[in-house]
């Protein structure tokens, strides 16, 4: 209990500690330990759980289980390494003048704060807390958006402002709807917004008023997943904020809104005693990663490029999600976890060989390999490895979800191949020069930690080879959660 | 359960619920900067009342927090705030021709009808005098989202974003009688964050591309040319 | 038998109390500009004066040139003896609902306009284009609101209607706000007061109303004149009688016909010195933004519309 408090705790007070000194000239390190100890906690807790089972905290404002644990760790281990690769890429950013003190201490508070608002939506027992933490989480981020204040950083950070702000405010007025279902069963209750509260009571909850609940929450964190066609925030977003900016947010923020959607799903689909749930995230999910993959072929900025290559995979989740099944869920929450992996070790990767190249555009960045080979190989891994093929766990995950398919809904497997050839087709046109080609005069490496990218990639490696038992026990309990049997 | 059967206090309640929707349609349709935001104050202020009325009624004095957050909030802060920095920014004076007014109204009508279907399930279920009210709370949702759309002015696309907020707030107050405190506590702090981003938004759109109308952000497309 | 020789009463009362109603109205106003003003029963000398002068008809003017006063002036006296004023359940009450009425304007309001233009000076046919300008948006914005108040009473008989509010306990009705709000705005737009238009001039390029009756003389002047007060005190009583409907007697006992004649008098003070506020503090706007105008009236009567479904029914 101890460490969950812990784990919330330590962001909370550095957010406020890095307001006032996060432009000292070792704040990066501090972010680093900060982030070091957030990790260490939230391991702790996660073997708590693991041992004991769910976790709630005495005023029933926190619980932890199976399914929100090993992501509460995951977002601990990328803050962590993301932390690590942050610490030299913003002094290098620094050095060349692009951000100020004040700025620092902007970027390093915010940074804080918004794993503590990830945390907090991850932990939280409160359905309506979960809301508050997601928009606060935008509200973390936004500014860090337009750090660089360029009129393009300006105008992403705008539009991902009011984009988000508007799609969540469908998902708070789902969040009413909920309660007010919850109310009639449980009248006058403090507690009735609480997930562990609602789970109990889920089949007496009204189905009219949980359908159109979810539709609103579907569409309210659905522009935070990024789903087609409310995804027009997150290529801006991730492009023009600086680049460890992109990693947690393609890593993390984009898996939080699944979650919440998950959680949701979760509660209403046996309330409903019918599939539309799942079929809305069948939609969407199908839409986002065919459109995704197909604009993923004209983007010219190596950033937009990956977001893009972000929204297809989470469009690809949200189907997994959908299909429902244990073997499809499966296989979705391990995607959640090697996607989240490998996307922020590219982020992190593309951040190197920006400086390296000088320029966020994809036609000048030539020749990584010769010019700095851990960067070009790390970034020919990180490719490969989302691209989804062995031995990486990208393709585990997206075994599971085929195989899943072919159970249950055949004729999707074909636009579903077609999408991924098409996708894979849209990075591996552009990989070829980055590493390849001819640098060009006068590039020089940068200094860099390829650290936190190795390490992902090894574990991306890693379960994509065998999983360990461990993770596969826990990932079966979060599935059993889910859809109520278990794969193993 | 008609009108006529309803205690005059909650008679009052729809009718406050009528003017938000009014407010709305005004803000919707109204093309001064100084002139909206004063709009905006009073659709928090009748919406302040209301939630005091609900709370008086229904006996739950928790709603007297929250119903004297948004007179702080969404009456005076935001207001204020936003005044502030439309004299610090010297646009007081513009005005903003909404785009084909009329087809905008008639699209908000649209809306009205269009959140009275979706919310016609759940009338039927709630016993709250109140309920008839939650399709206009949608409504005011909704509007708030068209004027975002609509408008092309920051400011004016703030206050659209601050009126979803309020349709938000009345309708937790008029469906369950608002949210559980912490929340409501929540997201409260969550409004006068944004209202503070969005100030901070103000300058940097203004230092970054030289005016707060929003159609000057066409650097970045969806694809690439 | 009471009840016919009531209604003829109660229509004469009407006919002849809307000279007076102008007449308060332009006093106050002159009032509040701090200037002397002519009584309020100045329009009754008016009106003798014009009856007695000469007419002149333009060479030019067809037949109907020549009744047209008639025909407008007779219109809207039809319309007075269909609105309770004092009392309800009169026999002419029976005669004709709201649409009706709003029909013997539209009728009135054609004869005028072909009347403006049928000389073929350019003033009248501005006047008259401008006139069913305003008219084709009034219209439906008007119909709007009253078919709202309909809804909530299950009438168009305008007797029906006051007499189910009054029956009622005090109910807020958030359609009657709207309605009300929309059916004011309209009945400024269709009597012609500013912001709209302005009634006390001869001289802008603007006016509406004036611009039609300018080839108008002596008795038909007069008519005219008078049409367009009892146009006003129409629209005065309905609003008064819809909207705070208390006092209005609904039997024929001599103290309720005392009590209502009391409180219509002094409701229709009441919005006469409210109307005269209004015009002083408002300016007359640009014809340009009427139908800007005219259309918050419809979105007002609209939602009154709306709210009636969305709150009131179930």
């Amino acid at each position: 209990m101890i460490a969950l408090y812990l784990t919330l705790l330590i962001p909370l007070a550095a957010t406020l500690i890095f307001a006032l000194i996060g432009h000292w000239k070792h704040a990066g390190s501090l972010n680093l330990l900060v982030c070091a100890a957030t990790f260490a906690t939230s391991l702790s807790c996660a073997v708590d759980v693991f041992n004991n089972g769910a976790l709630m905290s005495p005023g029933k404002l926190f619980y932890v289980d199976a399914f929100n644990v090993y992501l509460v760790l995951v977002n601990a281990l990328v803050g962590l390494t993301t932390a690590i690769f942050s610490r030299p890429y913003m002094a290098h950013e620094v050095e060349i003048g692009r951000v100020d003190d004040a700025r620092m201490r902007l970027y390093h508070s915010m940074y804080q704060g918004f794993l503590l608002t990830m945390l907090v939506a991850l932990t939280t027992n409160n359905l309506g807390l979960l809301w508050v933490a997601v928009e606060g989480a935008t509200l973390a981020t936004v500014l860090l958006v337009s750090l660089y204040r360029t009129p393009e950083s300006i105008e992403a950070g705008w539009k991902y402002f009011i984009l988000c702000g508007v799609g969540i405010a469908q998902a708070l007025f789902g969040t009413v709807l909920v309660y007010f279902a919850a109310e009639r069963v449980l009248p006058g209750a403090e507690d009735a917004l609480l997930w562990s509260v609602l789970k109990d009571h889920a089949a007496e909850l009204e189905p009219t008023v949980l359908t159109l609940a979810f539709v609103f929450l579907l569409v309210g964190y659905g522009t935070k997943i990024g789903l087609v066609p409310l995804h027009n925030w997150l290529p801006d977003a991730h492009s023009e904020g600086p680049t460890p900016m992109s990693a947690i947010l393609s890593g993390l923020l984009l898996n939080i809104a699944l979650y919440a959607v998950v959680r949701y799903k979760m509660l209403i689909e046996p309330a409903l005693g019918n599939h539309l749930p799942g079929y809305l995230m069948i939609g969407f999910g199908m839409l986002s990663f065919t459109v995704a993959g197909i604009l993923l072929h004209r983007q010219k900025d190596i950033k937009r490029m990956f977001s893009y290559s972000s929204i297809e995979h989470m469009g690809l989740m949200t189907l997994a999600f959908g299909i429902g099944g244990p073997l499809a869920t499966f296989g979705g929450l391990l995607h959640m976890i090697v996607h989240s992996l490998t996307k922020s070790a590219i982020f992190v990767t593309v951040g190197h060989a920006a400086h390296v190249a000088g320029t966020q555009s994809i036609d000048k960045i030539r020749g990584l390999i010769r010019t700095q080979p851990s960067i070009g190989w790390s970034f020919l891994l990180g490719v490969v490895a989302i691209a989804g093929f062995p031995p990486f766990g990208v393709f585990t995950s997206e075994f599971l979800l085929f195989s899943a398919t072919i159970k249950g809904w055949p004729l999707l497997v074909i636009p579903l191949l077609i999408g991924l050839a098409v996708a894979f087709a849209g990075l591996f046109r552009h990989l070829q020069p980055m590493v390849f080609g001819e640098p060009p005069a006068g590039q020089v490496p940068v200094k860099a930690n390829m650290l936190p990218v190795l390490l992902h990639l090894l574990v991306v490696l890693w379960l994509g080879v065998a999983i360990p038992d461990v993770l596969s026990r826990w990932l079966d309990q979060a599935t059993i959660m889910v859809v109520g049997r278990g794969l193993l | 359960m008609t009108l006529t059967q309803l205690p005059l206090a909650e008679q009052f309640v729809l009718t406050l619920a009528a003017l938000i929707l009014f407010t709305s349609f005004l803000l919707l349709a109204q093309s001064r900067i100084v002139s909206l935001i004063h709009t905006f104050a009073w659709q928090g202020a009748l919406l302040f009342i209301a939630t005091c009325l609900m709370a008086l009624t229904s006996g739950r004095h928790h709603l007297f927090i929250s119903a004297f957050m948004t007179l702080a909030l969404k009456v005076f802060f935001i207001p204020w705030q936003l005044r502030r920095l439309v004299v610090r920014l010297d646009i007081r004076r513009e005005v903003e021709t909404v785009g084909n007014a009329s087809l905008v109204m008639i699209g908000g009508g649209a809306l009205v009808l269009f959140s009275y279907y979706v919310v016609l399930p759940i009338r039927e279920l709630s016993f709250l005098a109140t309920r008839n009210t939650i399709a206009i709370s949608l409504a005011v949702i909704l509007i708030g989202m068209l004027m975002i759309i609509t408008r092309r002015k920051a400011v004016a696309q703030v206050i659209g974003f601050m009126s979803m907020e309020n349709g938000l707030f009345f309708a937790a107050v008029v469906a369950t009688y608002g949210m559980p405190m912490v929340v409501e506590l929540g997201v409260a702090f969550d409004v006068l964050v944004a209202a503070i981003l969005f100030g901070i938004f103000f300058f940097q759109l203004r230092s970054g591309i030289g005016s707060l109308d929003v159609d000057h952000l066409n650097r970045l497309h969806e694809v690439d040319r | 038998m009471k009840g016919w020789l009531l209604a003829l009463v109660q229509t004469g009362l009407l006919a002849f109390g809307a000279p007076f109603l102008a007449g308060w109205v332009k006093w106050i106003k002159c009032r509040l500009q701090s200037r002397q003003g002519p009584p309020p029963w100045q329009p009754y000398r008016d009106l003798l004066r014009l009856f007695g002068k000469e007419v002149v008809v333009a060479e030019a003017a067809s037949p109907i040139f020549r009744i047209a006063p008639y025909v407008v002036f007779s219109v809207t006296a039809l319309a007075c003896s269909v609105v309770p004023m004092v009392a309800i359940g009169l026999p002419t009450a029976a005669i004709a609902d709201v649409i009706v009425l709003v029909g013997f304007f539209a009728l009135g309001r054609f004869f005028l306009a072909l009347a403006g233009m049928d000389v073929g000076t350019s003033f009248g046919g501005m006047g008259s284009s401008r006139e069913m300008t305003i008219a084709s948006l009034a219209e439906p914005a008007m119909l709007l609101g009253v078919f709202t108040l309909a809804m909530t009473v299950r009438s168009t008989n305008l007797a029906s209607m006051i007499g189910y509010l009054i029956e009622q306990p005090f109910q807020l009705y958030p359609s009657f706000v709207f309605a009300a709000m929309g059916l004011v705005l309209v009945a400024v737009a269709e009597t012609g007061r500013i912001p709209v238009d302005n009634p006390a001039t001869h001289l802008e390029l603007t006016m509406v109303h004036e611009a039609m009756i300018l080839e108008f003389s002596g008795r038909h002047l007069a008519l005219m004149e008078w049409g367009a007060m009892l146009k006003l005190m129409i629209y005065s009583v309905l609003l008064c009688n819809l909207f705070l409907p208390w006092g209005v007697a609904v039997d024929f006992a001599p103290l309720s016909l005392l009590i209502g004649l009391g409180a219509i008098t002094l409701k229709l003070l009441l919005l006469g010195t409210a109307l005269a506020v209004a015009e002083t503090g408002l300016a007359k706007m640009r014809l340009f933004r009427v139908p800007q105008y005219l259309g918050l009236a419809f979105i007002l009567c609209l939602l009154g519309m709306l709210s009636h479904v969305i709150l009131e029914v179930n």
